[in-house]
């Protein structure tokens, strides 16, 4: 499948005009307070972006993108009601602050319910670097993508297709306020580019794809470079056999170990912690990585993909550790699961900002070598990830691996286990690490997982 | 017979903004002497909301409005799209000027004179969201709350929702085309957790369709839905370990379905087949499936989630047989691709929004019967899997290779089932899994209505559904080797 695509065009004066953007949230939370409300919060975006693709050297799209939204919640004491629309006439946000009033008549008395404490928002917030817009003309964007998927195209005679290269550029702009008299803003961008192409050998076919993603245009990946890494990819894929059924080590390629952070993040997360439905429950303090292993957040990292000044509800989000010596340290909160839990907010409403863990002395060749013999996976498939129960199983494509080196393509194999047990079973990670995005991890090779093949 | 739906559509989305056909007229007109072959304007507006209970109260509720425009030029293989939020002539007219960029050499189109012809729609124009209170839709919560947690003291924590959606769409195009349809969808879910000696499983269920919240009100279906996730929890709580390998696997009614919406069903949309991306590009009439196989998309079926009365390129929905008896009869198509193929549209021209490109997609998605009963299909196995449930499933449709993941399943042993399983993924080839089906039931039923389909980041509802099925071989991802 294609990559979907979005991307920005020229900053456009009336979609970025943010003193009259604010006013719209003032008005908003005037509204509220006049409507009645005890409490509101209010959050507005608006994005511009280009994308384009090209695909067997024609330009296939060219997607001026352009989104707008406008979120408010409203509580009465304890009942809250929200509302959304895309619309910012004057007229429409008094509509939309009725709707969200009308909904908290209706809904029931929380009593965790409300917008952060006042002690916890971030009224000083840093700049980041994140806005750097890049100046993307449509014609300049056709040329660079059709480099791209020419390069790719050109690496072998096996790459036979494509589903064609982009290039993409976006920026948006965020206010978030609320009754505390909090007003946080900023603007960000993201750039990217990348390619998908299909090689071919015999009767089989393998797609895979390269892409980079950055806030400044000048970080992304060169796009020779990206075409080449496609082109790679899938002709590796070629001729892939499949394997027994058996019990073996397995090392997954950093961009698939991301998915092992993130089932942490969800399990962790506070709406998982108070509904009882993790598998860590009860785990605060306990022991589920080896000793060694030490994961933390760092949300104001310049520049970087996963950095935001302030949570979700203009808390301020601060460095910590969720893991530290293999213990977990803290779930990750926001206000309101913070208060079911009887703890405070960890500023990660709206996510996680930039997740790291720290990495061995190994590249992702070096980890072969340490696994000696088994399943480097590559990528997964399906939603088979039961975070309840920690019941791991989804399907696989990747490579066998002998005495530390790759033998041959293999597909169409299954890997379970559970998420508990893999934790525990983590021997090192590589220092091939991933940023591409807020969930940032080298490769990851776990002592034994079960194989269904043949 | 006047068009209601288009005098609805004109009402809503034309008429606030000072807008009328003639106006949409020069604008498509606008881009046509630019080497665009075809140009169209998909203006929506949609009003959402839901009501969501958790520890016994409803604690929250949300109401969200959406309209815009989507402008798109064709010419060849080449698109250019640009939308706005804003339902206004400067707006569109800008939006037609980027779409149009996309053009630089090739044919032109003209436009053709509005034909707009009367469609029967398949489902009601009501407010699906009117028809209940506010006070009666949270009572219909609380009862499903109740009812869960009556069933069983295992239950700790029930979250029950239900959704609505109204939406008004109109499509104007170069070819002539100028159509509108009035869309509901509800929803409803109900998930539960319970707990028992330490143990802890979840089970969910839910529908909807498009049709309105009383839908739930009858024939006890919302407080089903609740003693349906308990009951799928309960199960679970006894699953014991998964066996990892292959091995024959019968496939329950319904929902497992989602079988041929990953093995065959992306896999033969138009715009993949197309490219030649697809592993049953280029294979029309050859047998991809067993011959006990017959495969159809249909998004004309009454009232159902996937079902559209046109789809969003103003093409009326139909019943497309895809896979007959085992041969590869028909791709689905959107105008564009079917244009470039040389095929007749399939009425699968879908997007998520004004804000979203069109594609072809399915709409109702489901396996015709056999001649077998589902006992005799589960007698006929000596050790094998029986998967009622599942979760959701992924497919690669360059290398054919799909998954899906069970949540509800047993182990077969000696013709009988014996005990449940925990949750697995099942991993196949397309074309080499259906080749394996040997045995197809005669109980075909559709799903409940809760599938939401994903492709290229734009979300669809859609339905799936067969009879119980034996595929002679899967590979099954459990631990136990």
């Amino acid at each position: 499948m294609n990559q979907t695509i979005e991307k920005h065009a020229n900053s456009d004066a009336d979609l970025f005009d943010r003193d009259s953007l604010k006013e719209t949230v003032d008005f908003m939370l005037q509204q509220a307070r006049n409507k009645g409300a005890s409490a509101s919060e209010a959050g507005l975006s608006v994005e511009t972006g280009l994308s384009v693709t090209v695909r067997m050297g024609e330009v296939e799209t060219i997607e001026y993108t352009r989104d707008r939204s406008f979120g408010v919640t409203v509580y009465f004491g304890q009942r809250k009601g929200s509302a959304s629309t895309t619309d910012f006439s004057r007229q429409a946000v008094i509509d939309t602050v009725t709707a969200a009033c009308d909904i908290a008549r209706y809904t029931e008395e929380d009593k965790f319910a409300g917008i952060a404490d006042k002690n916890k928002l971030a009224f000083d917030y840093p700049d980041l670097d994140l806005n750097h817009p890049w100046d993307l003309g449509a014609e300049q964007a056709i040329e660079m993508a059709t480099q791209c998927e020419a390069k790719s195209l050109a690496y072998d005679k096996r790459i036979t297709n494509s589903e064609g290269a982009y290039i993409t550029a976006h920026q948006a702009y965020r206010i978030y306020a609320n009754s505390h008299g909090f007003v946080g803003d900023y603007s960000s961008t993201r750039h990217s580019n990348g390619c998908t192409v299909i090689a071919s050998e015999g009767e089989g076919m393998e797609r895979d794809y390269w892409y980079s993603i950055a806030r400044n245009a000048d970080k992304l990946d060169d796009l020779n470079l990206v075409g080449e890494m496609a082109a790679t990819r899938a002709i590796k894929r070629l001729n892939a056999r499949q394997i027994k059924t058996q019990k073996v080590p397995v090392v997954f390629q950093a961009e698939v170990a991301r998915g092992l952070l993130g089932h942490l993040v969800r399990a962790l997360g506070g709406g998982a912690q108070y509904r009882r439905a993790s598998f860590l429950v009860d785990k605060l303090g306990t022991q589920i990585f080896p000793e060694r292993f030490r994961i933390d957040e760092r949300p104001h990292l310049k520049q970087a993909i996963g950095s935001a000044p302030f949570d979700g509800e203009g808390v301020i989000n601060t460095s910590h550790d969720l893991v530290s010596d293999g213990v977990i340290q803290s779930y990750v909160l926001d206000s309101y699961s913070a208060r079911r839990l009887n703890t405070e907010t960890t500023g990660n409403s709206g996510g996680m900002h930039n997740l790291f863990i720290n990495t061995d002395d190994y590249d992702l060749d070096g980890l072969l070598k340490e696994m000696g013999t088994g399943v480097l996976v590559t990528e997964v498939m399906g939603q088979g990830v039961n975070i309840v129960t920690g019941d791991y199983s989804r399907g696989g494509t990747g490579f066998w691996v002998e005495n530390g080196e790759i033998q041959y393509p293999i597909e169409e194999f299954t890997l379970a286990s559970n998420l508990a047990e893999m934790y525990q079973r983590l021997s090192l990670v590589g220092n091939d690490v991933d940023l591409r995005s807020s969930l940032c991890t080298g490769s990851w090779l776990i002592d034994e997982m079960t194989i269904a093949g043949t | 017979m006047t068009d209601k739906n288009l005098l609805i559509a004109k009402q809503s989305l034309l008429q606030p903004a000072e807008l009328d056909e003639s106006i949409l007229e020069k604008v498509i007109g606008s881009m046509m002497g630019h080497a665009i072959e075809y140009a169209d304007i998909y203006m929506q507006t949609s009003r959402h909301e839901s009501w969501v209970l958790e520890d016994g109260i409803v604690k929250d509720g949300q109401h969200n409005i959406e309209q815009g425009v989507g402008v798109r030029a064709i010419s060849g293989e080449k698109t250019g799209f640009a939308y706005s939020d804003d339902i206004i002539l400067p707006a569109l007219t800008s939006a037609a000027d980027a779409a149009r960029t996309i053009a630089r050499q090739g044919q032109s189109g003209g436009m053709n004179a509005w034909q707009s012809s009367p469609i029967s729609p398949l489902y009601t124009e009501n407010d699906p969201l009117a028809v209940l209170s506010a006070e009666q839709k949270i009572e219909l919560l609380r009862a499903v709350d109740k009812e869960a947690r009556r069933i069983d003291p295992c239950v700790q924590q029930v979250i029950a929702s239900i959704s609505g959606v109204h939406e008004i769409v109109l499509v104007a195009a170069n070819d002539g085309t100028l159509s509108a349809d009035v869309r509901p969808l509800v929803r409803m879910n109900v998930s539960v957790i319970v707990e028992r000696d330490g143990r802890r499983e979840q089970g969910s269920a839910g529908g909807g369709g498009r049709v309105t919240y009383k839908y739930f009100t009858e024939n006890d279906r919302a407080l089903g839905y609740a003693r349906e996730a308990v009951r799928q929890a309960i199960v679970n709580l006894d699953a014991k370990d998964t066996p990892a390998g292959t091995m024959p696997v019968v496939l329950g009614p319904g929902w497992p379905g989602v079988l041929l919406h990953e093995a065959v069903g992306h896999g033969l949309e138009g715009d993949f087949n197309r490219k030649g991306s697809s592993v049953f590009s280029g294979r029309i009439g050859e047998q991809v499936a067993s011959k006990y196989c017959t495969v159809i998309d249909d998004g004309s079926i009454q009232s159902r989630r996937g079902s559209l009365s046109v789809d969003d390129e103003g093409t009326v929905t139909q019943q497309n047989v895809l896979i007959e008896n085992g041969i590869l009869k028909n791709y689905m198509q959107d105008k564009q691709n079917s244009r470039l193929m040389n095929l007749p549209t399939t009425g699968n021209g879908r997007r998520e929004s004004y804000a979203h490109m069109p594609m072809p997609r399915m709409t109702n998605t489901y396996m015709a019967n056999g001649d077998h009963d589902a006992e005799e299909i589960i007698a006929s196995v000596d050790k094998g899997l029986y998967a009622v449930n599942f979760g959701g499933g992924q497919v690669d449709i360059t290398s054919g290779k799909f998954v899906f993941s069970t949540s509800e399943a047993y182990m077969i042993e000696k013709g009988k089932i014996t005990y449940p399983v925990k949750g697995a993924t099942l991993i196949g080839n397309g074309p080499e899994a259906m080749n394996l089906i040997s045995m197809v039931g005669n109980d075909m039923s559709l799903d409940t209505g809760v599938g939401v389909c994903g492709k290229e980041g734009q979300s669809v509802p859609v339905g799936v559904g067969q009879p119980t099925l034996l595929v002679d071989r899967l590979t099954v991802g459990g631990t136990n080797t």
